[in-house]
């Protein structure tokens, strides 16, 4: 608990801010996929147990898995995915959104996804299960808030 | 051989761009094929100077569009060496060619217990549809399957044919492994039972020259987009006691002969199966494709794939690391592979940023990445603008790829 708070004294803004920075400094896009390459590395991979079709976001490209937990009036994501790249993305977007309220996953404005140059990967059309994972926490945000207020 | 790839490359106006600062490498042809200036020159006069609707206008422009309309179905009927124009349906594409005469030979021909034949190798516009009339009749759809190879096992098809076969549909060519599979052997063994043939040719006519005649198919399919010609046109051809025979599949204006609130009575051939304003500018855009082909020789652009493909395939296979699916001997333009450990959207991601477009995925055929057991390929496809410099950079690009995730 004590470490939650502590990553997440950082606002969600913060986190956006800093995952840009971090990005800036490529202008390059094979660097760029080398950093999600090691970035999708340090993802918490989800327990195995949890790799269960329930957990499955089946995209045409790639698959993604997504669990949450509530965890004291917080959402604790965890995820993986077959494609390296996709999964760099899925580290990012845990790190942004897992260990907050359902009330700030229900109003982010992900616009760090834009600025790093990403957006053609959240394409409906792209269909590599990010746009739906970024839809299922919303909806896990969503069921946890009707559920305990 | 008199084909001069450097020159050919010029009427390709879109093959001169950079992407991400690189020169763009286009291997996505099997999915759709880049147009040459002459059929964009074709279009675009269209609509400066000629555009009028078709078959019903008394003035000057209307029969100057019917008749160039109807040039191109002759045009289409001799790239295809169809006995008869009225044989030449214009379609939006191949997945409507099928879908129309599912449509269409269903209600004519298919009652409840009766059989459909596919392959295993077929992509979805040859399954669903099929499989949608089976469960509207209540018939039962039938799988040739291949082997790990990419080739048809054909030994089945001796064992499924009986008196309930009223149909078979096979792929001309894979769109996934680009096996070219032995239509005629298919069509011999099925007509000895009276059992036509439908061939979905949308992955060889751009590569290999058809005879419908000599194939002696009942019903051929293809799309104008993968021939170098405009999205939205295609064709159904078939043979003439056949489309004669056959309820048409959409109603409306053009395919009458004439209607009354108690019965109508429908137009001739072709215009039967043509209802609405047709797409007469993607026909005679078609037809301008067709004759650039024919131009350059379908033969000559055959052989300039095939030497094309033999090294993409050699030089692939000689990383050591690329596990290559489609190897049957008698293969057209397609390389579908995996760089070993490396996911093909990964794969597809990198390559792009290189300035290569290639297809990654099932490429709507999801029943053969099911016969391999995997999620997908990366599928390099080759067209007549393609030269070796690209296929290099192909390599070049896989060998990144490995450094970057192998």
């Amino acid at each position: 608990m004590s470490i939650v708070n502590a990553i997440h004294v950082k606002s969600i803004t913060d986190i956006q801010n800093e995952i840009i920075e971090e990005f800036e400094v490529y202008d390059d896009w094979m660097d760029k996929y080398n950093y999600l390459i090691e970035i999708s590395r340090e993802l918490p991979v989800i327990d195995s147990k949890l790799k269960v079709n329930e957990n499955l976001i089946n995209g045409c490209q790639s698959k993604v898995w997504l669990n949450a937990e509530y965890n004291q009036g917080k959402i604790d994501f965890s995820a993986d995915s077959d494609a390296i790249i996709t999964k760099g993305i899925v580290a990012l977007l845990i790190r942004v959104l897992s260990g907050r309220t359902p009330a700030e996953i229900l109003n982010v404005d992900l616009y760090f996804i834009d600025r790093i140059g990403l957006r053609q990967n959240l394409s409906p059309t792209r269909s590599n299960g990010l746009l739906s994972m970024i839809k299922q926490m919303k909806l896990y945000a969503l069921a946890y808030q009707t559920k305990y207020q | 051989m008199n084909f001069n790839i450097d020159q050919i490359r010029k009427d390709f106006p879109i093959l001169s761009q950079q992407v991400y600062n690189r020169p763009l490498v286009y291997f996505d042809n099997g999915a759709t094929t880049q147009k040459p200036q002459c059929v964009i020159n074709c279009i675009n006069d269209y609509h400066t100077q000629h555009n009028s609707s078709i078959h019903r206008g008394v003035h000057y422009l209307s029969e100057k569009a019917t008749e160039d309309y109807e040039n191109a179905r002759k045009t289409v009927q001799h790239f295809i060496n169809a006995a008869s124009s009225n044989e030449i349906i214009f379609t939006p594409g191949t997945t409507s060619s099928i879908n129309g005469l599912a449509f269409s030979f269903g209600e004519r021909y298919i009652r409840e217990g009766d059989e459909i034949i596919v392959t295993e190798m077929e992509h979805h516009a040859n399954i669903v549809p099929w499989q949608m009339l089976c469960e509207r009749k209540k018939s039962r759809l039938r799988v040739i399957p291949f082997s790990d190879e990419g080739i048809l096992k054909l030994e089945e098809l001796d064992r499924m044919i009986n008196e309930k076969t009223r149909l078979i549909c096979v792929i001309h060519v894979s769109n996934a492994l680009g096996t070219i599979n032995p239509v005629n052997e298919i069509i011999q063994k099925a007509h000895q039972h009276n059992i036509p043939v439908l061939v979905d040719g949308a992955q060889s006519v751009q590569h290999t020259s058809v005879d419908v005649q000599q194939m002696d198919c009942d019903f051929f399919a293809f799309s104008g987009h993968k021939i170098y010609a405009p999205t939205g046109i295609g064709i159904l051809y078939g043979k003439e006691k056949w489309l004669d025979e056959l309820p048409p599949f959409q109603g409306g204006g053009d395919m009458v002969d004439v209607v009354t609130f108690e019965k109508t009575t429908y137009n001739s051939l072709p215009f039967k199966f043509e209802a609405g304003t047709p797409n007469y500018i993607g026909a005679i855009g078609l037809a301008s494709a067709l004759d650039y082909v024919t131009s350059l020789g379908v033969e000559n652009i055959a052989q300039h794939e095939l030497t094309l493909l033999h090294q993409g395939t050699e030089k692939l296979l000689n990383l050591g690391y690329v596990k290559l699916f489609g190897t049957a001997p008698h293969k057209s333009s397609i390389l579908s592979f995996i760089v070993n450990g490396v996911h093909p959207y990964d794969t597809g991601m990198v390559l792009d940023k290189m300035g290569i477009a290639v297809r990654t995925g099932t490429h709507c055929a999801q029943p053969v990445m099911q016969h391999y057991g995997i999620e997908g390929t990366v599928r390099a496809s080759v067209a007549l603008y393609n030269n070796a410099l690209e296929i290099d950079a192909l390599v070049e690009g896989v060998k990144k790829v490995k450094t970057m995730f192998g």
